[in-house]
This record gives C-alpha cells, sequence and structure tokens, in this order.
C-alpha cells in the first residue's frame, strides 16, 4: 500500500514537471490540512517551554536586580542549590535525605491509592457493565457517588481513619475509583455485541468471556484510565499531605511556603511534574507491551 | 443433525411490528438463502434463530426442543463487522474455540490438549488459506482474510447449524467469488444447515439450495409499522440445475433490486 501510494506521489511529481504551473506549490492549503514536520513539530512543541523559561528569567533577573535577596523568584542558581541540598545532605534532625523521603512516601500514597482504585474498576466496571444483575444493583449506586466531591470527604476520612496513612490512600482512592469504575463500565457495555454473541456460540460461559474476551479488550481502556486519573491522583495526595503529614512532596511544598522558600517550591513543582510525566509514559509503554493488538505500528 | 422448525413466530418492537406469521421448516444439509429489501426482518429472524433476540411469538423449534433465548454452541454465527476477535492474532482466534469449549477456570487449555488444540488450529488455518498469516492481528487482515478466519473459527466449534449474517457484504466481487467456492466446499464438507441472509440476488441463488424472500404482505398507509414482514416466496433449488434467469428476475423484483444484470451474472458465475 506504501509502494502504490509513493508510486502515485511520484507520478504526480512528473506530470507536475510537465506542465509547468508552479502555483500549485504555492497552493495554501487549509490550515486543518496543513501538517507539520518532525522538526517543525519539536521546534513548535519547545516554544511554549521556551517561552515560560525566558518570561522567569527575565522577571527573575529584573526582580533580584533591584534586591539581591529578594525569595519570590528566585535565580537558578539558587533553586538548585537548594534542591541539591534537599537531594544529597541529610536532615540535621532525621537523618534524612529530604527529596528521597519525601518523593518516597509520596509515591508509596501515590501508587497505594491509585493502585487500589483502579482494583475496583477491574472488579467493579467489569462486573457492572457485564452482568446485567450487578448492573441494576450497583451502577445507580456508583452513578451519585462520582458527584460526590472528594475534598469534601477529606475531613470525614479524618476523623474516621485518623491522620495516618490510612486515610490518605483511601481519600487517593475514593477520589479516583468511581469514575474508573464508570469508564470501565462503559466501555465493557460497548463491547460489540457481536463478539460476545460469538463467543457465546464457540462455548464460552460467562467467566471464561470475562477471562478471554472483557479482560483483554479493556485492557488498553483500563491504562488510559489509570493515566487520566493520575491528575486528580495527585491533586489528592498534595492536598491529604497539605493538612496532616510529617513527610511527602505535598507537605514539603505547604511547609516551606510559611518561609516564602520559593526556591524549594518550584524545584519540588518541577520535580512532581517529572515524575508525572514518567509514569505517563511508563503506563503508554506498558499499554504497547499488554495490548499489542490495540496499537498498530502506525501510532507508534 | 437437526431440523429447524419455525411456527408462527412474531416479533415487535413496542409498536412497530417487524415479523409476522413466520413459518417455515428447514431439513437437515439444507442452504438456506433469506432476501428481502433492506429493514424487511431477515437479520431480525437471523437473531432469533441465534438466540441473540427473543421472538414476541410463535416457537423455534431447532433439532427436538425450543431453542433457548441465548447463544449456544449447536449455532454458529459469521457477521459481516466485528465477526473474529481482534486481540488475538489468526491461530490464537482459533485455539480460542477450544480454550471457550473446556470452560475451565483459567479459560484456557493445557498439555496434551492444548497441542492438539494447536494441531486442529493450524490445519484449519491451512485449510482456509491463512497459513501464512497465523501470527498477524486482524487489524492486518484484509476483509476477506477476516471472513475466511471468521468461518474457520466458526467451524471448529462444529456447529449443527451455520448462521451467516451478510457474511461477504463488505468484499469485493472478486474476493466474493473465492469465498463463495470456499463457504461451498466446506459445507460440502461438514453438511451443516445454513442459514444466509444477504443483499445479494445472485449470491443467494448461486449458494442457496432454497431462496426464502421477506417482505410485508399487509401495508397500513397510515400506520407503515403496523404490518410486519413474512415469507412471501419459497423457492427451492435443484442443486444440479442452475436457478433460471425467469426465477431470479422474479425474485429481483420482490426485493426491488436494481442491479438485476448483476445478480444473474453472479448465479451463473
Amino acid at each position: 500500500m506504501l509502494a502504490t501510494g509513493t508510486g502515485a506521489v511520484q507520478a504526480g511529481a512528473g506530470a507536475n514537471t510537465a506542465s509547468p504551473p508552479p502555483s500549485v506549490a504555492k497552493t495554501r492549503l487549509r490550515l486543518i490540512n496543513a501538517t507539520v514536520s518532525r522538526g517543525g513539530a519539536v521546534l513548535l512543541g519547545t516554544m511554549p517551554f521556551a517561552a515560560v523559561a525566558v518570561a522567569y528569567l527575565s522577571a527573575s533577573a529584573q526582580r533580584l536586580a533591584v534586591n539581591a535577596n529578594d525569595k519570590l523568584l528566585p535565580a537558578p542558581a539558587q533553586m538548585w542549590s537548594a534542591f541539591f541540598d534537599l537531594a544529597t545532605v541529610p536532615d540535621k534532625r532525621s537523618g534524612d535525605l529530604i527529596l528521597w523521603a519525601d518523593t518516597y512516601a509520596s509515591l508509596v500514597r501515590l501508587f497505594a491509592g491509585v493502585g487500589l482504585a483502579t482494583l475496583m474498576a477491574l472488579l467493579l466496571g467489569i462486573a457492572i457493565g457485564f452482568i446485567p444483575r450487578v448492573r441494576a444493583f450497583l451502577l445507580p449506586f456508583v452513578t451519585v457517588v462520582c458527584v460526590i466531591p472528594p475534598l469534601a470527604l477529606l475531613p470525614i476520612l479524618f476523623i474516621a481513619l485518623g491522620l495516618g496513612e490510612t486515610a490518605k490512600i483511601t481519600l487517593i482512592a475514593i477520589g479516583v475509583a468511581p469514575v474508573m469504575v464508570r469508564d470501565i463500565a462503559n466501555r465493557v457495555m460497548e463491547l460489540p455485541p457481536e463478539l460476545i454473541a460469538k463467543a457465546q456460540t464457540l462455548g464460552g460461559n460467562s467467566w471464561t468471556m470475562v477471562l478471554r474476551l472483557v479482560l483483554p479488550q479493556i485492557m488498553p481502556r483500563l491504562i488510559t484510565c489509570v493515566r487520566l486519573a493520575l491528575g486528580p491522583a495527585w491533586l489528592f495526595l498534595i492536598a491529604a499531605e497539605a493538612i496532616a503529614s510529617t513527610e511527602g512532596l505535598g507537605y514539603r511544598i505547604f511547609l516551606v511556603r510559611r518561609y516564602l522558600s520559593m526556591d524549594v517550591i518550584l524545584p519540588y513543582v518541577v520535580w512532581i511534574t517529572l515524575l508525572a510525566v514518567a509514569t505517563d509514559w511508563l503506563l503508554a509503554r506498558l499499554s504497547h507491551t499488554v495490548s499489542p493488538w490495540a496499537h498498530p505500528e502506525s501510532d507508534k | 443433525m437437526s431440523r429447524i422448525v419455525v411456527r408462527g413466530l412474531e416479533k415487535s418492537y413496542g409498536d412497530a411490528r417487524v415479523l409476522e406469521r413466520v413459518s417455515i421448516t428447514a431439513e437437515p444439509g439444507e442452504f438456506l438463502s433469506l432476501v428481502g429489501a433492506s429493514g424487511c426482518g431477515k437479520s431480525t429472524f437471523l437473531r432469533i434463530l441465534l438466540g441473540q433476540e427473543r421472538q414476541s411469538g410463535g416457537v423455534v423449534v431447532i433439532g427436538d426442543r425450543p431453542i433457548v433465548p441465548e447463544p449456544t454452541p449447536q449455532r454458529g454465527i459469521v457477521f459481516q463487522r466485528y465477526s473474529v476477535f481482534p486481540h488475538l492474532t489468526a491461530l490464537q482466534n482459533l485455539l480460542l474455540v477450544e480454550d471457550f469449549r473446556s470452560g475451565g477456570p483459567f479459560g484456557r487449555v493445557f498439555g496434551a490438549r492444548r497441542r492438539s488444540a494447536r494441531q486442529e488450529a493450524e490445519t484449519m488455518l491451512e485449510r482456509v488459506g491463512l497459513g501464512h498469516a497465523r501470527d498477524l492481528y486482524p487489524a492486518s487482515l484484509s476483509g476477506g482474510m477476516q471472513q475466511r478466519l471468521a468461518i474457520a473459527q466458526t467451524l471448529l466449534g462444529r456447529p449443527q447449524i451455520l448462521l451467516l449474517d451478510e457474511p461477504f457484504g463488505a468484499l469485493d466481487p472478486g474476493i466474493r467469488v473465492e469465498m463463495h467456492e470456499l463457504l461451498t466446499e466446506l459445507w460440502n464438507e461438514h453438511g451443516m444447515t445454513v442459514v444466509m441472509v444477504t443483499h445479494d440476488i445472485g449470491e443467494a441463488f448461486k449458494l442457496g439450495t432454497r431462496v426464502l424472500v421477506f417482505d410485508k404482505v399487509r401495508h397500513d398507509p397510515e400506520f407503515p409499522s403496523a404490518y410486519g414482514a413474512t415469507i412471501t416466496y419459497d423457492l427451492k433449488l435443484d442443486r444440479k440445475s442452475r436457478a433460471s434467469a425467469r426465477d431470479v428476475a422474479e425474485v429481483a423484483a420482490m426485493v426491488g433490486t436494481t442491479r438485476l444484470d448483476s445478480a444473474i451474472a453472479t448465479t451463473a458465475s
């Protein structure tokens, strides 16, 4: 198919050189049809980052020129040294390397919460989507739970579960699970009825169809679902850590806020962003590995 | 092998009646072609036979008992779209049949049983000309190859009755002729009863031993959906002599097809 495509293009090019209307090359395509080359895409994609960096650097330089002790927009060198200290110099009181202790504490909470939510989404989502009785039993409840703002539940969780890890992990799980359950249930309900009928004519029963048809079919969607849920999960994590914690990335940011330590807060935000981007990338790779059929060569 | 007996079948969706007074008896090994205008209910009839939909009235008996209102291995199906499982390669699609049949807690067979299933699947792949495509996912297969795979998969389920819902509707004419040959061969080998819905009159005459036309006999101009379609024409064909052009023309006129020439050409091919 590719070969015939190029052939056609070459034939077209040949025809163009034979009859010389140079205006063809200048034809302006509609905005939606004007594609971007690979180099152009990299350039365009870099520009917003560069714009933010330039804006920050110039604003920071201006403020530091007026007052060398300004804390609001620290210079990159200040931020790097503060971040480097947190990463390498043990804390005087606890002896921990603060950055790594914070990162470890936060990621454990995040992954425990999202992991629980994923498990619930898988179990409840498939049950609701595939079994009409379970759907009638649970779908209205899940739909209502979905619209409760999870942060409004935070005080209840702290009162009921104490200020420890359980409350934070529960907040993350409760925060993202209902949407994931609904999404997976919807996806299961959207499975082509032809496939389900066919599986039954081949002798599938409800359980073997879950294992061999539903589970593999929704796996790419489940991974997408986790990727989307990580955004809100970080929100709930940082909110919970800000209120009651003794370590964690969110806790640190809110702790040093009292001293206007922008030289710690800004690198921490960048660090959190990097962690989130890395997680997202890993999940995207996982989807390619687990469900190669859902990712044809073209979009690799 | 099992007879299909349908008596007084009716199907309505709310006020809209799709099928009414459908009665037919099909002997084992017959090849029924169902034709009719779009939306006349022939696909609904097939889905009732499959067990995917429940009739509003009447009985359907296959063998010696009424059908259960859910799909079972007794009846195999090949759809036009979503005919195979996209998350499995060609070979895995065929292995799945034995896995489903075993019904074990893992939905998978192991050991000697898996080896023999693999053997059978590979033989079947070769039989339908897909030996070279065993490790490809359906998305990389052409429409014709997907339908070959779908038929192979369905036949591995060893159904007594093979249901085909416009199985070749989306294929190019050349590929279609190949598929006709394959299907006829397989039908001769396995001898199951086949019920095929098609839009292509020529295909209906070429493959079928019996052509059934679905149409409405009663019309209410005030309320078009008041009456449903029924079988208006039941033509038994002799396999040895081709259907006459007159028969084809007559059925084509009933169905309202405009492509009569191509229909006669397909029949003759």
